[in-house]
C-alpha cells in the first residue's frame, strides 16, 4: 500500500489537520452564545461572544489539534465575561473585584419565541458562581472537572455551585415543569 | 478524592431531572439563525480589520455551477468548482495557507463582480490582485503566462510549453493547467490539445466547453 507523504516520519506526532475556523463557529457558535447570555444576560452577551471568537480566531493556529474545542471556547468566554463585567463596574463605581451582581435581563420582553423570560430572569438573579457552573455544565455540557478548571476552585465546589443554583431556581422559577408524582 | 466521596456528594446534592434540564435548555430565549448571522458578520468584519482573517471566502452561482472564491489579504488565492468539493478545498486551504478561515464575502466583492461580468459576456480580462502561493516553480510560471492567451482564442499545450522556453515540457504544462488554483480567472480553459479537442479541465470537460463557447460568441 502506498502511504501518504504527510503520514511519514517527518510529520510531528499529535498534529492533526485543523478544520477551517468557520467550521468551529458553525459548530459551537450557538452554545457559546447561550453560555454568554446565561452568565452575563442578553445585553452584554453579544459583545462577549464577539470578543471570544475574535480571540479564539487569533489563537487558533496554536491550538493543539486534539484539544477540546468547546472547553477551550468556554474558557475564553469565561475570561471575556469577567473583562466585560469589570469594564462595566469601572464605568460605574470603582470596585476591587468582580462584584456578585445579577446579570441584567429585561423583564419587559415578551416570550415571542415560546421561551420563558422568567427563567432567564431567575437565572440572572443567581450568584455569579452558580450561573457559571450551571452554564458551563448544563448548557455547554462540560464535566465538573473542566468547569472547576475554568472557574477556579475544586471539582466539588463547582458541583455544589451548580446544585445550589438549581435548588434556588426550583424556588424562584416554579414553572420548571417538574412532572407530577416524580418529585418528592 | 475517592470514588465513594464522589458518589456520596452526588447523592447528597439534589438530582436534576430530565424535565428540568430540558426546561433549562429550551425555555431560555432561543438562539436564532438571525442572531448568529449578525454575530458572524460582525466577527468577519472585525477579524479582517484586525488582520487575523488569513483566508476569506464566499460562493458565487455561475452557469458552470457554484464556484468557491477564496482570498488572502494579498489577493484571490483559489477558485474552486463544485466537482472539487468545496469543503475539501477549504480543508486544503486550512492546511496549506492557514486555518484562520471565515465565510466573509466582502473581501471577494471585486472578484465576484468581475467573474459575474465575465459570465454575462461583459468582461474579457480580469483586473484583480492574485495570490499565486498555491502554485510553485514551473507550474506558477505557466500560470502567469495564461492571461497572455487572449479572450476567444486558444493555444495548444505545446505552444504554451514553447512560450515558457521548454518546448518538450507540454505534459508539465498540462499538469500546471490541471492543478490551476485560479480557473476561469487564469484562463487554462484556453489551452487545448493540438488536434483541437478541448482536453481535460479541473471543472470537468463540460465546463471547459461552456467557457470556450461563451468566449466564441
Amino acid at each position: 500500500m502506498k502511504t501518504s507523504r504527510l503520514a511519514g516520519p517527518g510529520r510531528l506526532p499529535g498534529v492533526t489537520p485543523k478544520p477551517p475556523f468557520e467550521a468551529v463557529v458553525a459548530e459551537h457558535g450557538a452554545t457559546v452564545l447561550r453560555v454568554c447570555r446565561a452568565v452575563l444576560g442578553p445585553a452584554d452577551a453579544d459583545d462577549a461572544w464577539s470578543e471570544t471568537f475574535l480571540a479564539a480566531l487569533r489563537a487558533y493556529p496554536r491550538l493543539p489539534g486534539d484539544a477540546n474545542v468547546e472547553a477551550w471556547l468556554v474558557t475564553i468566554a469565561h475570561r471575556k465575561a469577567i473583562d466585560i463585567t469589570r469594564a462595566a463596574a469601572r464605568r460605574a463605581v470603582p470596585v476591587a473585584d468582580v462584584p456578585e451582581t445579577p446579570a441584567t435581563v429585561p423583564t419587559t420582553t415578551g416570550p415571542a419565541d415560546g421561551s420563558d423570560t422568567d427563567l432567564a430572569g431567575a437565572l440572572a438573579a443567581l450568584p455569579r458562581r452558580q450561573r457559571e457552573a450551571i452554564a458551563y455544565h448544563y448548557l455547554a455540557g462540560l464535566p465538573y472537572q473542566d468547569v472547576a478548571a475554568i472557574t477556579g476552585g475544586s471539582t466539588d465546589a463547582a458541583r455544589r455551585a451548580a446544585a445550589d443554583g438549581i435548588a434556588r431556581l426550583r424556588k424562584t422559577y416554579p414553572g420548571a415543569a417538574l412532572p407530577d408524582g416524580e418529585n418528592s | 478524592m475517592t470514588t465513594n466521596h464522589e458518589a456520596g456528594l452526588r447523592q447528597a446534592l439534589p438530582a436534576v431531572t430530565d424535565a428540568e434540564l430540558a426546561a433549562l435548555r429550551d425555555r431560555l430565549p432561543a438562539v436564532t439563525d438571525a442572531d448568529l448571522a449578525a454575530l458572524r458578520d460582525r466577527l468577519a468584519a472585525r477579524a479582517d480589520a484586525e488582520g487575523v482573517l488569513d483566508v476569506a471566502y464566499r460562493t458565487l452561482d455561475t452557469p458552470v455551477g457554484t464556484l468557491l472564491l477564496a482570498a488572502t489579504p494579498a489577493g484571490l488565492v483559489r477558485v474552486a468548482y463544485p466537482v472539487e468539493g468545496h469543503d475539501q478545498v477549504l480543508e486544503a486551504l486550512a492546511a496549506r495557507v492557514s486555518p484562520r478561515i471565515l465565510n466573509a464575502p466582502r473581501r471577494l466583492d471585486g472578484a465576484a463582480r468581475e467573474i459575474g461580468e465575465y459570465f454575462a459576456g461583459r468582461r474579457r480580462a480580469f483586473d484583480l490582485p492574485l495570490d499565486y502561493r498555491l502554485a510553485t516553480g514551473f507550474r506558477r510560471e505557466v500560470l502567469t503566462r495564461l492571461p497572455g492567451i487572449g479572450y476567444g482564442t486558444t493555444a495548444s499545450y505545446a505552444t504554451v510549453a514553447a512560450a515558457v522556453g521548454r518546448p518538450r515540457a507540454f505534459r508539465a504544462v498540462g499538469t500546471a493547467c490541471a492543478t490551476n488554483p485560479l480557473p476561469v480567472v487564469l484562463p487554462c480553459h484556453r489551452v487545448i490539445k493540438s488536434d483541437g479537442h478541448p482536453g481535460n479541465y479541473r471543472g470537468g470537460p463540460a465546463a471547459k466547453q461552456f467557457l470556450l463557447t461563451l468566449e466564441a460568441a
